[in-house]
């Protein structure tokens, strides 16, 4: 037990290693919020183009999309990084992290936000387009609203998972929550500073984890 | 004699290989109301939903106002946004209210000012006797209400023409005549409709004419009363022995 409490639970380590997972922590909030925005907003405009029906256009995006679901999402950290610069394309740590991030998290949101266009009946489009309202009318006054309301559940809980494969972003060195953890480990030898980034995690994304509950069950009853 | 408001000549439509339409002619002078009926896939939906083109005729040419609307420069918004449409599921928006169901198209169409949308907007729900129901989501209201609501939202861009899709067939029975009186009313007001209807009584009360449609040519047409009393098609005789 008290081996247990020394390795895992060492307060004096945890103590010692907080201005590292600090600054990783920084790095990951910041990772986070800016490759969700990015996978969002590429996730929402190949929805988007693909609720065009261009079949040509949609082939490209279900290969896309079926290549990055398929795809280890490490694999793609370290082709980004490391694979680039052979094409005279390097970037570094920070954007290959987003890059990466983006690519592999907009695979998921086109099917979720393509889920939810689909799910509003074609009767509201064509209601709409018989009014007058243009496409990007339609799309914007019509389908998108109801189409919010059917995605949050399932895109709240994809922002969950985008978060928590930030860590992979250590496999090319970025300093972020994990690697700092990983560090600690080795400096101080001592696994502590690894159960102290798990705790951070737990405690920043469990509220989002919960609010996916409380979204599902205010969805249903709509 | 006037201009007609609509001609329709020699209208084709396939989907895919099947003709659902034969070279349709007709024409349709301003303030009368014309029923289209006959058996389902005969072709009467496709017809109406060729007129706003949200279905895209094969071939034939559409005028309204001897504007042709079928032609490629024409715009297509513009066209659609004086054409107004009744579905048979209503299709209202479901997020918003009766209310902003009229408003929608005030707003972002004919880009009018917020209050004078809404006040439109409320001078037609009153039309449609629905004025405390403007605050309501369609799901807080009946078939037959939000059936009206729709009809209301379509008068609100004060359309030439308006046209019906089996505005009834979606209907529990004891709703549909709340939603016949108001077509009747907007007969008697001198709207121009066309309507996909089976009811008879609403066609012999406020249609002047009548078209028979079956697999995609017009077999016949005539006064409502004459068509139903002695039609001279024999499969119109079988359609109607079945439905009266």
């Amino acid at each position: 037990m008290e081996a247990l409490i020394h390795n895992f639970f060492n307060v004096e380590i945890m103590y010692k290693a907080k201005y590292l997972l600090w600054l990783g922590f920084k790095v990951t909030l910041q990772l986070s919020f800016v490759s969700l925005i990015f996978a969002i907003l590429v996730g929402l405009l190949l929805a988007f183009v693909r609720s065009f029906r261009n079949r040509f256009i949609n082939v490209l995006i279900i290969i896309y999309v079926d290549l990055f679901r398929a795809l280890p999402t490490i694999i793609l950290f370290m082709l980004v990084y490391f694979a680039w610069p052979y094409f005279g394309i390097s970037l570094p740590r920070y954007w290959s992290a987003v890059v990466a991030l983006t690519i592999n998290g907009a695979a998921y949101f086109e099917e979720i936000f393509r889920a939810g266009i689909e799910a509003i009946d074609e009767g509201q489009r064509e209601a709409a387009r018989a009014l007058g309202l243009s496409f990007p009318q339609t799309m914007f006054s019509v389908v998108l609203p109801q189409a919010i309301v059917v995605v949050l559940p399932p895109a709240t809980s994809n922002s969950l998972e985008l978060i928590k494969t930030t860590v992979l972003a250590s496999v090319i060195a970025l300093p972020e929550l994990m690697k700092q953890a990983q560090q600690a480990h080795g400096f101080f030898a001592n696994p502590t500073p690894l159960i102290a980034a798990a705790l951070i995690f737990l405690a920043f994304l469990w509220p989002l984890v919960r609010l996916v509950g409380v979204l599902e069950r205010k969805y249903k009853q709509a | 004699m006037d201009r007609p408001l609509l001609e329709i000549k020699d209208l084709h439509k396939y989907f895919g290989k099947i003709e659902v339409l034969k070279g349709i002619n007709m024409e349709i002078q301003r303030q009368t109301v014309i029923c289209l009926l006959g058996p389902s896939g005969g072709g009467k939906s496709t017809l109406l939903r060729c007129i706003n083109r949200l279905e895209e005729p094969t071939s034939g040419r559409i005028f309204i106002d001897g504007e042709e609307i079928t032609a490629h420069k024409v715009d297509l918004n513009r066209m659609r946004s004086e054409i107004g449409m009744v579905f048979q599921h209503f299709n209202l928006f479901r997020h918003l209210t009766a209310l902003e169901n009229c408003t929608l198209a005030l707003l972002r169409v004919l880009k009018m000012k917020k209050d004078e949308a809404r006040e439109k907007a409320m001078e037609m729900l009153k039309q449609v006797n629905l004025t405390d129901k403007a605050n309501n989501k369609p799901s807080q209201l009946s078939g037959g209400q939000q059936q009206r609501v729709a009809i209301a939202r379509a008068l609100a861009m004060d359309p030439k023409l308006m046209l019906f899709d089996e505005p009834t067939s979606a209907l529990d029975p004891e709703l549909i005549g709340e939603v016949l009186d108001t077509m009747i009313k907007l007969a008697e007001k001198g709207m121009t409709m066309i309507v996909v209807t089976h009811e008879m009584g609403f066609a012999r009360k406020a249609a002047s004419w009548a078209c028979m449609l079956d697999q995609g040519v017009i077999l016949e047409e005539n006064h409502p009363d004459k068509l139903f009393s002695s039609p001279s098609h024999p499969r119109t005789k079988e359609f109607l022995s079945k439905i009266l």
